[in-house]
């Protein structure tokens, strides 16, 4: 992908890695987007919460937040969510320390919360993040906003917003990089074979 | 790591997660729903063989807090009182189907050895003179967050060190995370064989309380141990106090930011004057918020994950 060569952090890909689904710029895009299309449902930026759910939800989350701030010019509350104390999978992995939940000093009673993450694929991580919202206060509505849709939901969840809708494979990874995290921004595809 | 029966079994790197999953359950203290859904559907039995107040109630909400079910014996009222052997009481719990057991007993060992017999992770609670693993956890978690650090600190454990398995596993918390520990008592409550097990381990020894108090950047008074004591290990209590009780005149000396440990319960007037307990720099109900959340980060980490391999 030619695109590749406007960000000199990326690494050459290898083979194995797949293929790019979205650039830096694709995301850039979709998560300028998305943040457009939180402030026509929610009719402006009031009452409006980002939640942003471990690990790569979190930036983006603020992202979207500095999106909505310079179209609206107004400071929505940020937060992130770690949601390992609710997952329904605890039992079948090594524990996990959590990592910091962090909710804005306005609680979350009567607003409108969007959680934030990177990838929906089943849809159990969102189940523990509606979980662990509950457990916080009574917001007015939860919303949902996610870089990747991959398809394959075990339960009865949907996106409100999507960045992109990405058919996939069961079997098939997608990555999603960040450049707070991973020193650059790119949607990946691969493969679980490894290298052929 | 299995079971939690000694410091001594956890790595520098343990002791970090664990403070680092703690740090994210105080928070659970201030919320409305005082609620974690990590543990639903595991059973915690906390047996306690001997008295206790604050670690058997703080096991118990912190068990309860990350949604486990909390059963307490204790030996008054138990099958223990009449004759039961330690075994077969533990062997009678374990085969209700409990997945942890937090015991408390006189016999130094006694946890380790039922770890030996049971298939649930067990949590030494304390145990005779020996350890008190949970404790020192959360005096470490409590001065860490006072001080930043303990790298190079410079901390004071004062009294009555023979008889005090806070002090054992305490000193051993402290010294792996990079603290300078001076421990202080009477002559005839200094353990013995302390020299070359100072020397060994790396901490310091004295017998003048008023030479080491205006140094140390935390300290951290043990409790008179009256019921291990059998025969007189210091003329009265009064020379007690004037020796080595945190006396007003003794808090003066004291930097004034110095945290003011104490496990508890206190004895007011004898180890601890109620000025010193009741000091802005006084840690004590600090030291019993963090007892909740590092419990509770001990127990999510033994209970929550996958079954490992015994």
């Amino acid at each position: 992908m030619p695109a590749a060569q406007a960000d000199p952090a990326r690494p050459d890909p290898t083979p194995d890695e797949g293929r790019t689904v979205l650039d830096a710029r694709d995301v850039s895009r979709a998560l300028t987007r998305i943040a457009h299309e939180i402030l026509e449902r929610n009719k402006g930026a009031d009452d409006l919460l980002l939640l942003g759910v471990h690990t790569r939800g979190v930036p983006l989350a603020r992202r979207i937040a500095e999106r909505i701030h310079s179209v609206e010019g107004h400071r929505v509350g940020v937060g992130s969510l770690d949601v390992t104390m609710y997952r329904d999978d605890l039992r079948s992995h090594p524990t996990r320390g959590p990592q910091r939940t962090d909710i804005p000093a306005t609680g979350i009673d009567g607003k409108v919360v969007v959680l934030v993450d990177d990838v929906l694929f089943s849809g159990r991580t969102v189940r523990a993040a509606l979980d662990a919202v509950s457990d916080l206060g009574r917001p007015a509505a939860v919303r949902l906003a996610v870089l990747v849709d991959r398809g394959h939901r075990e339960l009865p969840i949907r996106a409100d917003h999507v960045g992109k809708n990405l058919p996939s494979a069961r079997t098939e990874r997608v990555g999603v990089l960040l450049e707070e995290i991973d020193g650059y921004d790119e949607v990946r595809i691969s493969g679980v074979g490894g290298p052929a | 790591m299995k079971h939690l029966l000694s410091i001594d079994d956890l790595s520098v790197d343990e002791i970090t997660t664990i403070f680092e999953t703690a740090a994210e359950m105080h928070d659970v203290q201030h919320r409305e729903v005082k609620k974690l859904p990590a543990l639903r559907g595991r059973t915690v039995i906390n047996m306690f063989f001997e008295d206790s107040t604050r670690t058997r109630s703080s096991f118990e909400i912190a068990g309860k807090w990350l949604s486990a079910d909390v059963i307490n014996i204790s030996a008054k009222g138990s099958s223990a009182s009449k004759g039961e052997s330690l075994r077969d009481t533990v062997l009678t719990v374990c085969a209700m189907g409990v997945d942890g057991l937090v015991i408390r007993h006189p016999a130094s060992g006694a946890a380790r050895q039922v770890s030996q017999w049971v298939d649930a992770i067990v949590v030494n609670a304390g145990d005779g003179m020996h350890e008190h693993p949970t404790q020192a956890l959360l005096d470490a978690y409590t001065l860490q967050r006072r001080l930043g650090s303990l790298e190079g600190r410079r901390v004071a454990i004062v009294g009555d060190l023979t008889h005090s398995r806070v002090f054992r596993s305490n000193l051993q918390c402290l010294t792996k995370l990079g603290a300078d520990v001076t421990v202080v008592a009477p002559p005839t409550l200094m353990p013995s064989g302390i020299e070359p097990w100072s020397r060994a381990a790396g901490f310091a020894t004295s017998y003048d309380l008023d030479e080491v108090l205006p140094k140390a950047d935390a300290v951290m008074m043990l409790r008179v141990q009256r019921e291990r004591m059998a025969g007189g290990y210091f003329p009265s209590a009064r020379e007690y106090t004037v020796g080595y009780g945190l006396t007003k005149e003794r808090l003066a000396q004291l930097q004034p930011d110095a945290p003011i440990c104490h496990p508890g319960p206190m004895n007011r007037g004898l180890e601890i004057a109620a000025d010193a307990a009741d000091a802005a720099q006084s840690a004590v109900l600090d030291q019993v918020s963090a007892g909740v959340a590092v419990r509770m980060s001990v127990l999510y980490h033994l209970l929550a994950g996958e079954e490992t391999a015994s």
